[in-house]
């Protein structure tokens, strides 16, 4: 039969060892201790990208709206502008976005008036008309604020390929020479992620 | 209508709104030193709501009043940081 007991074995352990022992977990906690305030530090800032696949001139606000607020906060945010919603960044196409009559239940109009010639481009008057009176800001400058702010508007240059686009069609500090390998690695560390 | 603030400077946003009362007042302060009060005269109700939030997520900034007077909202933030 073995007298053996564990207890008394701990007791009568090496008091060196222990001491060893201590000092390595001491200098673990240490270690890890910094390496949570690196992580801390590193995830003050927080991220948001935004996938602008819309041309319509109504759609070209939220994604310019949602981004420079963000910005405002201190965030990192990248918007990226692919297919119709890289017309949101051509310099000359911005100006003539167009808000389409045809499709929309809240226009006030039925879609047989709507699709008649010229329609599109009296909403889209009206509209302008109602933005200007309401102190909302024009496309062109929220561009503008989004740039100054920090914001990185980026153009997929697939698209801009696709399009016939070049690249000094765009605004001064778009980005460009971007794909979508360059949206998923900024989507995937970011706090927010949408698609307009 | 300031007296109770130390104010440093005045940003008139008014007639203009959503974003441009929160993006005007975070680029004001940027040019501001620790300890300055910004007052934000504003005309967009929204932006009650809005700067408050804003002030709770932005390091470094203390929204310590706003007044609703008529269509005028008065926001004082100061910049702690």
């Amino acid at each position: 039969m073995s007298t053996d007991n564990p207890t008394a074995s701990v007791e009568d352990g090496d008091p060196e060892f222990d001491a060893a022992d201590m000092q390595a977990l001491r200098e673990r906690v240490e270690e890890l201790e910094e390496s949570i305030a690196e992580i801390d530090e590193g995830d003050d800032e927080k991220k948001m990208t935004i996938i602008a696949t819309q041309g319509s001139f109504d759609m070209a606000y939220p994604p310019l709206i949602l981004g420079s607020t963000a910005a405002a906060f201190g965030w990192d945010v990248v918007v990226f502008h692919t297919f119709w919603g890289l017309d949101i960044l051509h310099e000359e196409k911005s100006k003539n976005l167009k808000l389409s009559a045809v499709g929309n239940p809240n226009m006030p109009m039925p879609n047989a008036l709507a699709a008649l010639p010229g329609m599109d481009r009296m909403a889209t008057k009206m509209m302008e008309k109602k933005i200007d009176e309401n102190g909302t800001a024009t496309i062109e400058e929220l561009i503008d604020l989004s740039l100054d702010s920090g914001v990185d508007l980026q153009a997929c240059q697939m698209t801009i390929e696709l399009m016939d686009y070049d690249e000094d069609d765009f605004y001064d500090g778009v980005t460009t020479g971007v794909g979508a390998a360059t949206a998923i690695q900024h989507m995937a560390e970011s706090d927010i992620q949408l698609l307009v | 209508m300031s007296s109770e603030y130390d104010t440093t400077e005045t940003l008139d946003v008014k007639g203009q709104s959503c974003p441009m009362p929160i993006v005007k007042t975070k680029q004001a302060i940027d040019d501001l030193e620790a300890g300055d009060v910004l007052e934000v005269v504003a005309t967009d109700s929204g932006s009650m709501s809005d700067i408050q939030g804003w002030a709770d997520g932005t390091d470094g900034v203390e929204l310590l009043d706003q007044v609703e007077d008529g269509d005028r909202y008065t926001h004082y933030v100061k910049k702690t940081e």
